[in-house]
C-alpha cells in the first residue's frame, strides 16, 4: 500500500495507474469496501479512537460538575434555578456557533471543543441527577435518618444508590449527544469521526467516506448506549425485582 | 433498672435488655403555630413496658415519638432514656440505639431483605460474621426463615412481610427502646390482627421498652401496658392502665374517646382463665367454651345461645366450671 493512499487527502483520489484497483472511487459508488479497508487502520480507526477519546472526556468532565452542583443544589434548593437558566442558555446555543465564540480565546484545540461539549452534557446530568435525588421517597429518607445514618450516610447508602437509575438515563442521552455533537468537533481541532466526514463533503460528496464514518458515529453511539443499559442493570438490579 | 445499654453482646434473645423512658414537661412548638403540638408532656415509661399514646389528629402523639429520637428538636422539658438526657447525645448515636418503626415502613428499596435488617449492625460496625448470625436470628424470630427470602428486595414481598422485616431492623442491634408510629396502620385487618398478636408475642420474648403511637383506641387497649391518652394541642388527658381507662375515665373526653362500649372493652383484656367459673354441677348447658377465650368472647357466644349458661372447657377438653349472665354481671362489678 502505497504512503500516498493513507492520506485522507483529495475526497475523490485520482490515483493514475492501475485502474481496476480504483474503479469503484471513480465512478463514486455508494460503498467501496476496498476503500474502507484500505484506509481503516489510517484514517477511519484514528478518527474513532479521538472521537472516543472526545466522548469519554467531555461526559466524564460534564458528570463531575453537574453531581456536583445537583448535590449543592439538592441541599440548597436556591441554586436550582440559576443553574437550570444557564445550562439552558448552554443547550440551546447552536454548536457550530459555540464554537466559534470558543475558538477566539482557547484557540482552534481540543479544550476548546471540550468547553463546548461539556457544556451540552450540563442541563441534561444536573436535572436528572436532581430529579433523582428529590424523588427518593421520604419515608425512606426518615427511615435512613431514624436508624442513626448522617446525612453523608444517607446520601452514599440511600439517596444516591436510589437515584442512580435516572443518573444513568441522563448521562445515556448526555453520551449520546455528546458523540453526535462531536463530529461537528472536527471543525475546532480536526479529529473524530467528523474528519472524514468533512473531507467527504468537501467538494464533490465521496459517498463511501461519508456513509462510513457517520455509520460509525451511529454505531459508536448505540454501542455506548448499551454499555449504559448494562451498566444500569448491574449497578441496580433492585428495579427489576418484580413480585 | 435505669441502665442504658450498648447493643447487645453475642448470643441469642435471651437476655433482653431495656431502659426507662421518662418524658418531663416535653414541649414543642412549631413556628407560626397558634397553639403548640405538645404541651408539657410528662410521662414514664418503665423499662419493659410498652405505653400507647393513642388520641385524635392533631393531638401530637407522633410529635412526642419523634422528640424521643430527636428527630425534631425539644422546643421545653427533657427527654431522660435510662437516666440519661437525650439531649447530651449524638443524635445519630442515640438512634442507633433506638428501634425505629413507621408506618410507611420505609425499607430501602435497593437493598435486600438481609441487608435492610443488617442496617443498623452496619453502622455500628460489627463483624460480617455477627451481622449474618444476627439476621438469621431475626429472620426466624418474625417467622421468614423461608430459604431465599433474605436475597429478596422489598418490593417483592407483601405488606405485612415487609413490616415484619421494618420490625426486624429495628430489633436488629438489640435496642433497649422501640419507637413504632402506626406501624400496622397501613395492613389490612386480618393481617393487622395478626402482626399485632405477632407483636405482643415477641415483646413477651425480648422485653423491650416501647412507645407505640396508634389513633385506634381498641389497637391501644391491646397492645399496651399503659395507655396515654392526648387531646387536641397536645394535652395528656389520662396516662393509666387499660383496664383503669376503661373503668374509670378521667373525664368526658376519655370517656367519648375510649366509646360508649368501654365494658365489653374491659372484658375483652381478661380470659375465662382469669374468671372466678361457677362449679359444674351437671345441669344443661348451651354450648361450649374454651377456657382460653376472652370473656368478651365467652359473653358473645352466650348472648347467641338465647342467654343460657355454658360449659367452660381447659386446652384438652375438659370442663372445668360454668359460665352464666349473671356471673359476667360480676366480673364488671
Amino acid at each position: 500500500m502505497s504512503p500516498l493512499l493513507a492520506a485522507s487527502g483529495p475526497v475523490i483520489p485520482n490515483f493514475g495507474g492501475a485502474p481496476s484497483t480504483y474503479a469503484c472511487e471513480r465512478a463514486n459508488r455508494l460503498f467501496c469496501a476496498d476503500w474502507v479497508t484500505r484506509n481503516w487502520s489510517s484514517v477511519l480507526w484514528p478518527a474513532l479512537r479521538q472521537h472516543i477519546v472526545l466522548t469519554v472526556i467531555a461526559v466524564a468532565i460534564g458528570f463531575a460538575i453537574s453531581t456536583l452542583l445537583a448535590l449543592i443544589a439538592y441541599r440548597r434548593g436556591w441554586l436550582e434555578r440559576p443553574v437550570l437558566i444557564v445550562t439552558s442558555i448552554l443547550y440551546t446555543i447552536p454548536s457550530l456557533a459555540l464554537f466559534e465564540l470558543l475558538a477566539p480565546s482557547f484557540g482552534l484545540t481540543r479544550t476548546t471543543a471540550e468547553i463546548a461539549l461539556v457544556s451540552y452534557t450540563l442541563l441534561i446530568l444536573f436535572r436528572n441527577t436532581l430529579t433523582g435525588l428529590r424523588e427518593v421517597p421520604a419515608e425512606v429518607k426518615d427511615a435512613a435518618a431514624g436508624m442513626g445514618m448522617g446525612p453523608m450516610q444517607s446520601l452514599l447508602r440511600v439517596e444516591l444508590p436510589l437515584a442512580a437509575p435516572a443518573i444513568i438515563a441522563g448521562l445515556r442521552i448526555a453520551t449520546v449527544t455528546v458523540i453526535s455533537l462531536a463530529t461537528v468537533a472536527a471543525l475546532i481541532d480536526n479529529e473524530g469521526l467528523g474528519v472524514p466526514i468533512l473531507t467527504a463533503i468537501s467538494g464533490e460528496v465521496f459517498k463511501t467516506e461519508l456513509i462510513t464514518a457517520g455509520a460509525m458515529a451511529v454505531a459508536l453511539a448505540l454501542i455506548a448506549d448499551g454499555l449504559l443499559v448494562l451498566i444500569q442493570r448491574w449497578l441496580t438490579p433492585w428495579t427489576r425485582a418484580g413480585r | 433498672m435505669d441502665t442504658v445499654n450498648t447493643a447487645q453482646p453475642e448470643g441469642p434473645l435471651s437476655s433482653p435488655q431495656a431502659a426507662s423512658l421518662e418524658l418531663r414537661s416535653v414541649s414543642k412548638h412549631y413556628p407560626g403555630a397558634p397553639r403548640p403540638a405538645l404541651a408539657e408532656l410528662s410521662l414514664r415509661v418503665d423499662a419493659g413496658e410498652v405505653c400507647v399514646l393513642v388520641g385524635p389528629s392533631g393531638s401530637g402523639k407522633t410529635t412526642a415519638l419523634r422528640l424521643i429520637n430527636r428527630m425534631i428538636p425539644l422546643s421545653g422539658g427533657d427527654i431522660l432514656l435510662g437516666g440519661v438526657s437525650v439531649l447530651d447525645r449524638e443524635p445519630h448515636e442515640l438512634r442507633r440505639q433506638i428501634g425505629y418503626v413507621i408506618q410507611q415502613i420505609g425499607l430501602f428499596p435497593h437493598l435486600s431483605v438481609a441487608d435492610n435488617i443488617a442496617t443498623v449492625p452496619r453502622l455500628l460496625g460489627w463483624s460480617r460474621r455477627r451481622i449474618a448470625e444476627r439476621v438469621a436470628e431475626l429472620l426466624e424470630l418474625i417467622g421468614l426463615d423461608r430459604q431465599g427470602i433474605e436475597s429478596r428486595y422489598p418490593a417483592q414481598l407483601s405488606g405485612g412481610q415487609q413490616q415484619r422485616v421494618g420490625l426486624a431492623r429495628a430489633l436488629a442491634a438489640d435496642p433497649p427502646l422501640m419507637l413504632m408510629d402506626e406501624p400496622f396502620g397501613a395492613i389490612d385487618p386480618i393481617n393487622r390482627t395478626r402482626l399485632q398478636d405477632e407483636f405482643k408475642r415477641l415483646q413477651d420474648q425480648v422485653g423491650k421498652t416501647v412507645v407505640f403511637v396508634t389513633h385506634d383506641i381498641d389497637e391501644a387497649i391491646k397492645m399496651g401496658d399503659r395507655i396515654a391518652i392526648l387531646r387536641e394541642g397536645g394535652r395528656l388527658a389520662q396516662y393509666d392502665t387499660p383496664a383503669e381507662i376503661l373503668m374509670n375515665p378521667a373525664d368526658e373526653f376519655v370517656a367519648a374517646f375510649v366509646g360508649a362500649d368501654r365494658a365489653l372493652k374491659r372484658l375483652g383484656l381478661e380470659t375465662l382463665a382469669e374468671v372466678e367459673l361457677l362449679a359444674a354441677d351437671g345441669s344443661a348447658v348451651a354450648g361450649t367454651v374454651s377456657r382460653d377465650s376472652t370473656v368478651r368472647d365467652a359473653l358473645s357466644q352466650l348472648l347467641a345461645q338465647g342467654g343460657r349458661p355454658l360449659r367452660v372447657v381447659d386446652e384438652r377438653g375438659r370442663e372445668v366450671g360454668r359460665v352464666n349472665l349473671e356471673l359476667f354481671a360480676e366480673v364488671l362489678r
